[in-house]
């Protein structure tokens, strides 16, 4: 991953070297993470591409196929990431991501207990939020699952600050050497309120926990529990509502002929850039919400450690 | 750096406790109003009509809770230790037969006869020295119809005659996410309006980290820079770019306690001084010196240049104005000891971004369109490099996302509107907050291209 410590930083100035774990970005919503290797090829609907004529090009770069299609090879960023894991377990996106690390308080040097690991998707931003001098506990019940992100980790350059542990969190709680130790806990766990009491032990003075939960019922449950030993007790919603962009020929309904409805190719597609053919009516710039997008993720509950020293 | 060396500048970062001379955020009554203090012994805060020291509150840990007492020297402010959160009344509901309880609202008139104590019984009570709690506890006595109350409103109607006879005051770490959240409840407009989480996606799709290079147009007062340098915990830089010869106020950064490694990575550089060496392979330092033609002088002027105290007062309120403030009034008066923030950028690391570009871009300006400075800075970036784009409005970051399909100087746009919604979790009673906020801004996000200028 990017700029993690000084000596590997992957500058973005950098070029494209054997072994680079680089993004192809085909469309914004088609892109895979593809590591570099000298006799390597990738083949997709654009054509077949030789890793060969990426090595030595800078990041950001374009490049083509043997049929003339191209794609974009990007620097891996958490939010990249994201977008391009493999997902073993319903995973969290940017908005959640982002939100969660800023009410953590999540700086470099914190020390961040989490639980499941799931795919990583949030581990990878808890790293990039600890680093250089901080780490990350995961711990996730499922061996396998563990150790398929031990290796995703190992791929985006993050095994230094992050440990994956096995060990069954509502069970069994943090293991005791974290006790008091926690900046911040997380928890992503089907029954959060039988992790909470261990949460609370591990966490310093005013730490604060956060819960990520789909169902109300969950939320409610871990409420109840938070409030022996927490405080600042808040849960949110976060969703993000994306638009499109494109330019509209609106005509005035003065010139608006009548007729039959949408017959006329009017819209433009904002990036075809062939303007001008219908002189009497200039494109406006407009945006409007996609038709389709997220409508749930999860609650995600907040809560401080009460102080009593 | 070593090691040790960067785990002592976090973990001031992170302080637990409060010292003297650190810079506080005190929330009185659960929000109703947000104070920005530097803790000394000698200053002091007003709550309701009594003025109280905030000397108990050195070297007490962020997160304790206080409340005013009645001493003989006068009003106080005592720690409380153990709240109690009025939950003991809920769990006595968990514990009756049906959670939606027996009570309702048939008997309740709204003649403003149910309390028999008058306003003269309350301060009788007051000239004998009753505390708030005995105040509270004589209104209840006296409440003809408290009796009758579900104990949520039962509940509720202690909790808001207890904010009025027995005011609290939380000690809040100042990081970027509460200092946001103050302003934004208090004073939206000195910050753009920019919400907490769209602050946090902007962190996010720029892809701040330790060791990055950000170039920042910060015109949210400081917030934007005080949150990126939260990030980059002393490595790195977070570089405020501006046009003209004043860097623009970036005071809200004294908000949060940076310590001195942390403030000597918030610089600012003139558009002029970045691109003049942007484009150029081989600039000499006398060549950068000229182009950097306010260095010298901004530099004699010292430390009030970098606390441009006059600027202050745009987000100043002095905390006399009564029931809304949110003030850094001593703030102002007391520049922190970190006087190094926002010096100019080091003739080093305009070069190093010469020759390696910003590894991200964050724009927070409200009241500039946002095309006119994007196709300035995008260039300043390395390729690949993310960016993202705060406006309070979406038609200028639409118009900006239009212009830079058809140059093709970026690629995966996108404009995205944060929703937040917060919940009342309470048996059988969870459901969204009654109020919201319905706007958090717009941000435009994207990566850099090879090839685009």
């Amino acid at each position: 991953m990017l700029s993690m410590e000084l000596e590997n930083k992957v500058s973005f100035k950098r070029c494209i070297r054997e072994g680079d774990l680089v993004i192809v970005y085909e469309r914004h919503d088609n892109m895979k993470a593809v590591k570099v290797c000298e006799n390597g090829v990738l083949q997709n609907r654009f054509g077949v591409f030789k890793h060969s004529d990426w090595i030595g090009k800078p990041f950001g770069s374009k490049v083509f196929s043997n049929k003339g299609g191209f794609i974009y090879l990007l620097a891996p960023t958490a939010e990249l990431w994201t977008l391009v894991l493999s997902h073993r377990t319903q995973i969290l996106y940017v908005a959640d991501i982002s939100f969660v690390i800023m009410y953590l308080e999540i700086i470099p040097g914190c020390l961040v207990l989490e639980s499941g690991t799931g795919s990583g998707s949030l581990t990878t931003s808890l790293a990039r939020a600890v680093a250089p001098t901080g780490h990350v506990y995961t711990f996730d019940f499922h061996d396998q699952r563990a150790s398929s992100a031990r290796e995703d980790f190992e791929k985006t350059g993050l095994s230094s600050l992050v440990t994956v542990g096995v060990r069954d969190i509502q069970g069994e709680g943090f293991p005791d050497e974290f006790i008091g130790q926690a900046d911040s806990v997380f928890l992503d766990l089907p029954q959060p309120w039988l992790a909470i009491p261990s949460a609370g032990k591990m966490l310093k003075e005013d730490g604060v926990l956060c819960s990520f939960s789909p169902c109300i019922e969950q939320v409610q449950r871990s409420c109840e529990t938070l409030k022996s030993c927490f405080t600042d007790i808040r849960t949110f919603e976060i969703l993000l509502r994306s638009y499109e962009v494109r330019g509209e020929r609106l005509e005035s309904w003065e010139n608006h002929a009548g007729g039959s409805l949408g017959s006329r190719k009017r819209r433009q597609r904002s990036t075809d850039g062939s303007n001008g053919v219908e002189a009497s009516v200039s494109a406006t710039i407009v945006a409007r919400p996609s038709s389709e997008g997220r409508g749930h993720t999860g609650y995600l509950t907040f809560a401080r450690l009460r102080c009593v020293i | 750096m070593s090691i040790n060396k960067i785990q002592e500048i976090t973990s001031k970062n992170n302080a637990r406790l409060t010292w003297e001379g650190c810079s506080i955020l005190l929330d009185i009554n659960d929000g109703e109003r947000m104070v920005f203090e530097r803790l000394t012994a000698g200053a002091t805060l007003k709550v309701g009509n009594k003025k109280c020291s905030l000397q108990p509150l050195i070297n007490c840990p962020f997160g304790s809770l206080f409340q005013v007492e009645n001493g003989t020297d006068g009003p106080f402010l005592s720690r409380i230790f153990s709240t109690s959160e009025g939950s003991n009344d809920l769990q006595e509901e968990k514990e009756s037969p049906t959670v939606y309880g027996s009570k309702d609202n048939r008997e309740l008139m709204d003649n403003n006869t149910a309390q028999s104590l008058t306003g003269e019984d309350i301060d009788e009570l007051r000239r004998k020295g009753a505390s708030g709690v005995e105040i509270i506890e004589a209104l209840i006595t006296n409440s003809a119809t408290f009796e009758k109350k579900t104990s949520f409103s039962q509940e509720k109607y202690r909790l808001k005659k207890q904010k009025k006879y027995s005011p609290r005051v939380l000690l809040r770490r100042p990081t970027a996410r509460s200092i946001c959240e103050a302003y934004f409840k208090k004073r939206p407009e000195q910050i753009g309006f920019l919400r907490m989480d769209a602050l946090a996606l902007l962190l996010s799709m720029a892809s701040v980290t330790s060791h990055s290079d950000v170039l920042v147009v910060d015109m949210v007062g400081g917030l934007l820079t005080g949150a990126v340098a939260e990030r980059l915990g002393g490595n790195g830089y977070v570089c405020n770019t501006y046009r003209g010869i004043t860097p623009y106020p970036i005071d809200i950064v004294r908000m949060f306690n940076f310590g001195t490694e942390i403030c000597e990575r918030i610089v600012n550089s003139s558009l002029t001084e970045l691109c003049a060496t942007s484009n150029v392979t081989s600039v000499s330092s006398s060549q950068l010196e000229e182009a950097c033609g306010t260095r010298s002088q901004s530099n004699e002027e010292g430390p009030s240049s970098s606390v441009p105290s006059l600027d202050m007062g745009e987000i100043m309120i002095s905390s006399e104005d009564g029931d809304t403030d949110i003030s850094p009034a001593s703030l102002a008066v007391k520049p922190c000891k970190a006087t190094k923030v926002g010096q100019k950028a080091p003739l080093d690391a305009i070069k190093s971004w010469r020759e390696n570009g910003f590894s991200s871009l964050i724009i927070a300006a409200p009241q500039i369109d946002a095309w006119s400075m994007v196709k300035e800075l995008l260039p300043l970036l390395s390729f690949s490099a993310p960016f993202a784009v705060y406006h309070q409005y979406q038609q200028p970051l639409a118009l900006c996302m239009h212009n830079l399909q058809v140059g093709k100087m970026a690629i995966g746009l996108q404009i995205s509107e944060p929703w937040l919604r917060e919940y009342q979790v309470l048996p059988s009673r969870t459901h969204p907050h009654m109020q919201m906020s319905t706007s958090g801004g717009y941000i435009l996000s994207g990566t850099r291209i090879f090839g685009s200028k």
